[in-house]
């Protein structure tokens, strides 16, 4: 079968068995993509619930740039027999499938090609131990695949000796197994296929790193010093990162102790809890959760929002309940944290779109809820979180310092100034706070949820709470002007109609906002990167006949905060929306947007142009 | 019997201690709790433990969760930080603050609703992470603040003041307190200050998890016959173990005990506890024996008190987080922020 060549855009898929040893070698081969200067973008789709842990990495290569989920798969590695017939399936026509051939599989389908190695036997030939023949299997498919696509074995060299700097010993036997599946290759097939990798200079210094780790490294450079969190899928590897890199950048040099303290706490509660006396008590605290740690956190947080405390909270949101789904990605806890918990609240929402605003966004998450006295909420997705992705490398200003907010010193306190703990005294809405431990005699309060006056004195008088929750309103507006502003791209030519996204929908929404303007559909967008929303926000929403709401959760979470909080007619407002827990596709979002805005309403090309 | 040094002045409110505070200098609010409730005279005792100690009172963090026990911290020490948390979870808010700063005094003030029921699972991790705080729970086997409902500390076989008999068995705190770590284990009674002011004296000072199980009866739900923790049934069933005359590293001992009565432990400060036995089989550095003496106890109808178990050398959650000596509230921004450098050697090796 002859197929067209394609180069730089395509899709490989690896279908592995977990715990493998598959995880590094596939990582290899994206990276070596990378180094060529392709973008390529890979994710991992674990199901937590199949017999076996099957798991599948899969890489879109990319020249253009994008980085956004892309149905179908032009390349499958097949090393997982269990899920043998579903990936088979999965091949777009005219596909290649890659597979150990060992044991010779009957050709499975007419309209693909099938490329068999005898992985395990050329491995049972060259080791002897059982697990070295395991871990070698792989990379020598990625030496393989090498040849297969074109891939400069230089590069996947450069890379193998860069991975094993400190244990030099590997570095050998891994450049010959690399070797031997290259020279296999080279030797039984006709490399390479019709895909192709090709040099290019598409990458430029954007550096490749998941979500979780660079929230976590964010939170150090944003001086989080408590770190108090309880295991759960995806947000785990944000707290692990944390531990990891503190090692390294907070050790006290003189006596190799800590400058921050992990607890694995015995649930979210308990996480929530830490965070908030440690945020009371002066610390930079954060816990890293998913969306049942936040349903367990909620009285905490209302107690947090009503005696102002700050908090950073990581949501790296997930599907649902229980087991299996939740392993998928979804923006699903939008809602559950922006009115998280009893009583009138409302709390701050930070969105990365990927590693480099996770890093951002996981420093400044610090200093706005100090600044703001509250619960900041840094809702990334497992999309992001967990995934490895192309960015833009990470930035720091030396001369940048923590706003540590309005605290009173002791000296302020000595020199007769005036503490209300609950008074506003310049109308921002932001009383000042001290810290225990501050002043023998003055500064001194006693923290509770509501119940006091603007001295923090204990009352149940009406009107001093009404005051407190105008008060706290206030705060919430002050926190519009704080926090990251959205960021807006405009069509080429002026168009009725908008599309508002928000978080790991990014890549998909630009490629779909491409196809749908070489159909003649012209889209303005408003990436939101926060809540409270901007006026801008507002502004745009009203600047548009119709506004596209793009999101990954069935009711439309973000769509009816936009209405609430705007006072926005719903009719103005149209879903988008994404929930199977696979990552939104461009395919997806441009299907929907051009569905509905239909052919009446596309800008005739040639009137456009004056 | 206290052996406690008092002032020799004529006005003792007015006297003035180590560092220059008078005993109203401890106090806080004036009470809102029912007249003869438990928990003033733990308060009280709170008061003279600290000013006996010489605390500088701004140096303390009180933290309580939600009861009526809970509602105390109002009420001593006006010139700490208090923090009213949430039901059952001031242990995880603690934790968070002795992280922050490990400098400060942590005293946390809680009821058996609040600890043995709602909380049961805070107050045992916090224990067995080695918080160095001292732990209270003002037991009145009964929830004051919702008017008169069981807790988790009730007897089984005990009534209500409706009526109503307790079927449940009752979680015993200091039991639990003993297996699960803490360095510090306590039962004392309310009424007893002469036990209690001591008991909450070497607490505060012992550089560890400390836990006073002190029974509190309230007066209002729980003080009628039929209940097991009524003023009444405590004084008729409490066996005090020992007698403990906590002494300061800097004060003389003066007291006169017969030889053999008494044991000394010298505490990881320097701190002196004197022991004076009552039961002369009990050991109170022995947590295995110190379980079965307990539960021996129970079944035979006594409420145990005094100074179950002490470990003069307790280990803290911050020496096994291996932090730093100085409050982690208090480092400098270019102790906390790797800087521009480090991060483009990140950044070099992620590409
Ligand atoms: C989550 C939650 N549930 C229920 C309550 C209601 N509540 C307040 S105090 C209390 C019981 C307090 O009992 P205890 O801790 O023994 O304190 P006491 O009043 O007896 O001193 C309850 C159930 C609450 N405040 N929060
Ligand atoms: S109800 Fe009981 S516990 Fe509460 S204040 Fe009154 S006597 Fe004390
Ligand atoms: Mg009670």
């Amino acid at each position: 079968m002859t197929q067209a060549v394609r180069i730089n855009d395509f899709i490989v898929r690896f279908a592995n068995i977990n715990g493998s040893g598959s995880a590094s070698a596939n990582t290899l081969f994206a990276r070596a993509i990378l180094r060529m200067g392709v973008p390529a973008t890979p994710r991992n789709i674990f199901p937590s619930n199949i017999q076996g842990l099957p798991t599948w990495y899969e890489v879109r290569i990319s020249e253009s740039g994008h980085l956004g989920a892309r149905a179908g798969t032009d390349l499958m590695v097949a090393m997982n027999p269990q899920t043998w017939d579903h990936d088979v399936a999965s091949l777009t026509p005219g596909g290649y499938l890659f597979y150990d051939s060992t044991r010779p599989a009957r050709k499975p389908r007419d309209d693909i090609t099938v490329l068999g190695m005898p992985l395990t036997a050329i491995c049972n030939d060259v080791y002897s131990d059982s697990r070295q023949r395991q871990i070698f299997k792989n990379v020598i498919y990625v030496g393989g695949l090498a040849a297969l696509l074109d891939i400069e074995p230089e590069v996947l060299e450069s890379l193998i000796s860069e991975q094993f700097k400190a244990k030099e010993k590997l570095i050998a036997p891994n450049l010959a197994a690399m070797r031997l599946g290259y020279d296999h290759a080279r030797k039984n097939f006709d490399c390479p296929i019709a895909l192709r990798v090709r040099r290019a200079d598409r990458v430029g210094d954007r550096i490749f790193i998941d979500g979780n780790s660079a929230a976590a490294l964010g939170a150090v450079y944003g001086g989080a010093t408590v770190c108090a969190w309880y295991p759960i899928t995806p947000s785990t590897s944000l707290a692990e990162a944390f531990a990891r890199y503190t090692k390294n950048l907070r050790k006290e040099p003189e006596t190799g102790r800590l400058r921050a303290a992990i607890v694995q706490a015995e649930d979210e509660l308990a996480s929530i809890g830490m965070v908030i006396g440690a945020g009371w008590n002066g610390a930079r605290a954060f816990t890293a959760t998913s969306g049942p740690g936040i349903s367990l956190m909620q009285e905490f947080l209302g107690l947090a929002y009503f005696a102002e405390i700050p908090a950073v909270v990581f949501d790296v949101q997930r599907a649902g309940p229980s087991t299996g789904m939740p392993t998928r990605t979804q923006q699903c806890d939008v809602m559950a944290c922006a009115y998280a918990s009893h009583g009138d609240t409302k709390h701050v929402l930070l969105f990365p779109e990927d590693p480099y605003e996770c890093f951002v966004f996981g420093a400044q998450a610090f200093d706005l809820a100090e600044r703001l006295q509250t619960p900041v909420f840094v809702l990334l997705d497992l999309d992001i979180g967990m995934n490895e992705r192309l960015s833009a490398p990470f930035s720091w200003d030396d001369a940048r310092k923590m706003d540590r907010g309005k605290v009173m010193t002791a000296a302020e306190l000595e020199a007769g100034r005036d503490f209300g703990r609950y008074l506003d005294v310049d109308g921002d809405g932001i009383p000042y706070r001290t810290l225990p431990g501050t002043h023998p005699s003055k500064g001194a309060y006693f923290t509770r949820g509501t119940s006091r006056d603007e001295y923090a004195r204990y009352t149940e008088d009406g009107d001093a709470y009404r005051r407190n929750m105008e008060r706290l309103a206030r705060k919430f507006t002050t926190a519009k002007t704080l926090v990251p502003r959205p960021m807006r791209r405009d069509a080429a030519q002026p168009t009725r109609f908008g599309a508002i996204y928000y978080g790991s929908t990014s890549p998909a929404m630009n490629e779909a906002a491409e196809m749908l303007a070489a159909e003649g559909v012209l889209l303005d967008l408003l990436r939101i990167r926060a809540f409270p929303f901007h006026d801008e926000v507002m502004d745009f929403v009203a600047e548009h006949e119709k506004v596209f709401v793009v999101e990954q959760n069935r009711d439309a979470q973000l769509r009816s905060l936009l209405i609430i909080e705007g006072d926005i007619d719903p009719a103005r407002l149209v879903r988008v929306l994404h929930y199977d827990g696979t990552p939104i596709t461009a395919e997806f979002i441009a299907g929907e947007i051009g569905g509905t805005v239909g052919t009446a309403n596309v800008v005739p090309l040639r009137k456009a142009r004056p | 019997m206290s052996f406690l040094p008092k002032p020799k002045l004529h006005h003792p409110e007015l006297a003035t201690n180590d560092i220059g505070f008078t005993r109203r200098d401890y106090e806080g609010a004036i009470s809102t709790l029912c007249a003869g409730c438990g928990h003033d005279s733990i308060s009280a005792a709170i008061i003279r433990a600290c000013y006996e100690l010489s605390l500088p009172p701004h140096r303390i963090a009180k933290l309580s969760g939600i009861g009526c026990s809970s509602k105390t911290p109002t009420y001593f020490l006006g010139a700490a930080h208090g923090f009213n948390s949430v039901h059952g979870r001031m242990p995880s808010v603690a934790t968070g603050a002795y992280l922050a700063n490990r400098e400060l005094i942590y005293l946390g003030v809680s009821g058996d609703g609040d600890s043995a029921s709602i909380g049961l699972g805070q107050f045992a991790h916090a224990l067995r992470r080695g918080i160095n705080m001292t732990y209270i729970v003002e037991n009145n086997g009964v929830y004051g603040l919702t008017k008169g409902q069981f807790s988790a500390t009730s007897d089984r076989g005990s009534t209500s003041k409706k009526g109503a008999t307790n079927t449940d068995a009752a979680i015993d705190l200091v039991g639990l307190a003993l297996q699960l770590g803490a360095t510090f284990v306590a039962r004392s009674f309310s009424g007893d200050k002469a036990q209690l002011v001591p008991l909450i004296k070497a607490a505060l000072q012992h550089p560890g998890a400390a836990f006073i199980d002190c029974i509190s009866p309230c007066v209002q739900f729980n003080n009628h016959v039929g209940s097991t923790k009524s003023f009444d049934y405590i004084r008729e069933h409490n066996e005090a173990v020992n007698r403990l005359d906590y002494i300061t590293g800097r004060s003389e001992i003066t007291a006169d005990y017969a030889p053999g009565e008494i044991e000394v432990v010298v505490q990881h400060d320097g701190g002196v506890l004197r022991l004076r036995k009552l039961a002369t089989d009990y050991d109170p550095h022995d947590r295995t024996s110190a379980l079965r003496y307990l539960q021996e106890r129970t079944v035979a109808g006594e409420i145990v008190t005094g100074l179950l178990y002490v470990d003069p050398e307790p280990e803290n959650l911050h020496q096994r987080l291996n932090t730093v000596a100085t409050p982690l509230n208090a480092l400098e921004d270019r102790l906390l922020c790797p800087g521009s450098a480090m991060l483009e050697t990140l950044n070099a090796a992620l590409r």
